[in-house]
C-alpha cells in the first residue's frame, strides 16, 4: 500500500494536469464533473491514499489536458481543497487552487423534488452557505442541498 | 419596497417590516382609502386557499382596486399545460401587481423574475408565506406594544410548520426568548436553532408546556398532523400534550395572547375561544390591514 502510494506520487506525466487533494469519496464525482469519462486523453488516478488533512484522498493525472478556471471551479462542490499542478516538460509550471464561489448557477440540481427548478425549465441558482463541506442554498425553494444529496448536471 | 416583489420574509429588513406594521396601523384606523382606484391586482391561486385569497381580495377592495384572477388551476389554461412562466407573463400584461399562491416551492421567486410587475407570494408550497408572517408580527406588536423582551411559545409541529419558521426568522431580529414545545419527531430543525445561536438569541426546548404557561407572553399554536408521524401509536400517545385548554390559562400573564395561523382543528379547545386571551380571529382580521399596507408600499401609494 505504502509502496504503491509512493510510486503514484512520483510517477510523473510529461505534460498535463495533476489534481491532488480530492476527498477519496468524491473521486468519481470529480471525474464526472470534469467529463473525464468522455475524453480520450491518458488518465491515471489513485484513491484511498493517506492524507493527514483529508483522511483518505485521491489524485488524478490527465495528460495533455489543461482546464480553464471556470471548469476547475466546478469541482469546488466536491473537492473544495483540491490543488492543481500544471505540468510542462515534467515540471510544475503553475499551481492552482480551487476557489469555492459565493454563488453558483447550474452545475448542481436542487435536491428538493418539490422545487420549481425540478418542474420547469429554470436554471438552478444557489448561494454557497458552507465552504468546507460545501452546501448550497437554493435561491428558489430556499432549501439546503448538502454534499450527500448533490447531483451534478 | 417600491416595485419590489415580496417573496420571502427574508427579503424585508427589520426597518421595512416595521414600516409595514406602522402603515397597517394607519389602515386599521381608517380601512377604506381609495388609493388603488383604476389599478388592477391579479390573484393567481394555483391551489385553493379561500382564507388567504379572501383576505387579499378584501384588502384590494377596501383600497378601491379591481381584482382579476382564478381560484384554482383546474379552471385555467394551466390545466391545458401552460407553463408558469407563460401564465405569469400574460397576466402581468393585465395587472399592476400579482398575488400568487402555488404548490411548488420557489415558484413565487421564479414568477417575480419573469414578471414585469411586482409579485407578492401568498404561499409557495412548504416554503414561504411572508404576508402571514407580517400579520403575525403586527398582531404581536399590537397586543404587546413592542416586539422586544417577550417570551414567545411555539407549540406543535415545529418541524414542518412554515409559519413558525418564518416567524422565528422575523422575530430573531428582535430581542426575544423562544420556547419550542413539540414532540421529539417534530422538533425545530437545527438550521433554525443555529441561526438563533448566531444571533445570540435564547431558546428552550420542551416536550410539554402545561407547567410553564404562566411564563408566556405569546403562545403560537400549530396543528400536529397525524400523517407527520412514522408511528401512529406515537401520535395517539402525544397528541393531547399539544392541545391548549382553557384551564391551562388560569395563572397566565394578563398580557398573554394566543395566536394560530388557522384553520384550527383540535389543538385549541373551543372553551378557549371566549377567553379574552384568545386572539386568533382578530389575528386573521389584522391580515387585511397588513396586506393593505404591503400592497400600498409596493405600488408606491403611501
Ligand atoms: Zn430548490
Amino acid at each position: 500500500m505504502l509502496k504503491d502510494q509512493k510510486i503514484l506520487k512520483v510517477s510523473a506525466i510529461k505534460r498535463g494536469t495533476v489534481i491532488d487533494h480530492i476527498p477519496a469519496k468524491n473521486l468519481f464525482k470529480v471525474i464526472a464533473i470534469l467529463g473525464l469519462n468522455n475524453i480520450d486523453n491518458p488518465i491515471t488516478f489513485g484513491t484511498n491514499l493517506e492524507s493527514g488533512k483529508l483522511g483518505l484522498k485521491a489524485i488524478i493525472k490527465i495528460s495533455d489536458k489543461f482546464f480553464v478556471d471556470e471548469e476547475i471551479n466546478r469541482i469546488a462542490m466536491a473537492a473544495p481543497e483540491a490543488k492543481l499542478n500544471i505540468i510542462k516538460d515534467y515540471k510544475v509550471v503553475e499551481k492552482k487552487i480551487v476557489e469555492v464561489p459565493e454563488f453558483i448557477e447550474g452545475i448542481v440540481k436542487c435536491f428538493n423534488p418539490k422545487c420549481i427548478t425540478n418542474h420547469e425549465e429554470v436554471k438552478q441558482r444557489f448561494t454557497v452557505v458552507a465552504k468546507k463541506e460545501v452546501s448550497l442554498k437554493c435561491s428558489y425553494c430556499e432549501k439546503i442541498t448538502d454534499q450527500e444529496h448533490m447531483v451534478y448536471i | 419596497m417600491l416595485n419590489k416583489s415580496l417573496i420571502s420574509i427574508n427579503d424585508y429588513s427589520k426597518e421595512e417590516c416595521i414600516r409595514v406594521l406602522d402603515l397597517a396601523e394607519e389602515f386599521e384606523k381608517e380601512p377604506v382609502q381609495n388609493l388603488l382606484s383604476g389599478r388592477v391586482v391579479a390573484t393567481l391561486f394555483f391551489e385553493p386557499s379561500t382564507r388567504t385569497r379572501l383576505s387579499f381580495e378584501s384588502a384590494v377592495s377596501r383600497l378601491g382596486g379591481q381584482i382579476i384572477g382564478f381560484t384554482d388551476s383546474s379552471s385555467s389554461s394551466v390545466q391545458k399545460g401552460e407553463s408558469l412562466k407563460d401564465t405569469v407573463c400574460t397576466v402581468a400584461n393585465y395587472s399592476d401587481l400579482i398575488v400568487m399562491r402555488h404548490p411548488i416551492e420557489g415558484s413565487a421567486r421564479y414568477a417575480s423574475e419573469v414578471s414585469k410587475v411586482p409579485v407578492v407570494n401568498a404561499g409557495d408550497g412548504a416554503n414561504q408565506h411572508p404576508t402571514q408572517t407580517l400579520l403575525d408580527l403586527y398582531s404581536i406588536r399590537k397586543t404587546q406594544g413592542k416586539l422586544d423582551d417577550l417570551n414567545i411559545f411555539m407549540v406543535g409541529d415545529l418541524k414542518y410548520g412554515r409559519t413558525v419558521h418564518s416567524l422565528l426568522m422575523a422575530m430573531s431580529q428582535f430581542n426575544v426568548n423562544f420556547f419550542f414545545i413539540s414532540p421529539d419527531e417534530l422538533k425545530m430543525p437545527n438550521e433554525y436553532k443555529l441561526h438563533l445561536d448566531n444571533m445570540g438569541i435564547e431558546y428552550h426546548e420542551q416536550r410539554d408546556f402545561s407547567d410553564i404557561v404562566p411564563e408566556a407572553d405569546i403562545i403560537y399554536m400549530t396543528r400536529v398532523q397525524k400523517e407527520r408521524f412514522s408511528d401512529p401509536i406515537e401520535y395517539e400517545k402525544t397528541k393531547n400534550a399539544y392541545v391548549l385548554r382553557n384551564d391551562m390559562l388560569e395563572n397566565s400573564r394578563k398580557n398573554l395572547k394566543i395566536l394560530h395561523p388557522l384553520p384550527r382543528v383540535t389543538e385549541i379547545s373551543s372553551d378557549v375561544d371566549s377567553n379574552e386571551k384568545a386572539y386568533y380571529f382578530t389575528q386573521a382580521l389584522n391580515g387585511v390591514y397588513t396586506r393593505q399596507a404591503i400592497i400600498s408600499l409596493i405600488l408606491g401609494l403611501k
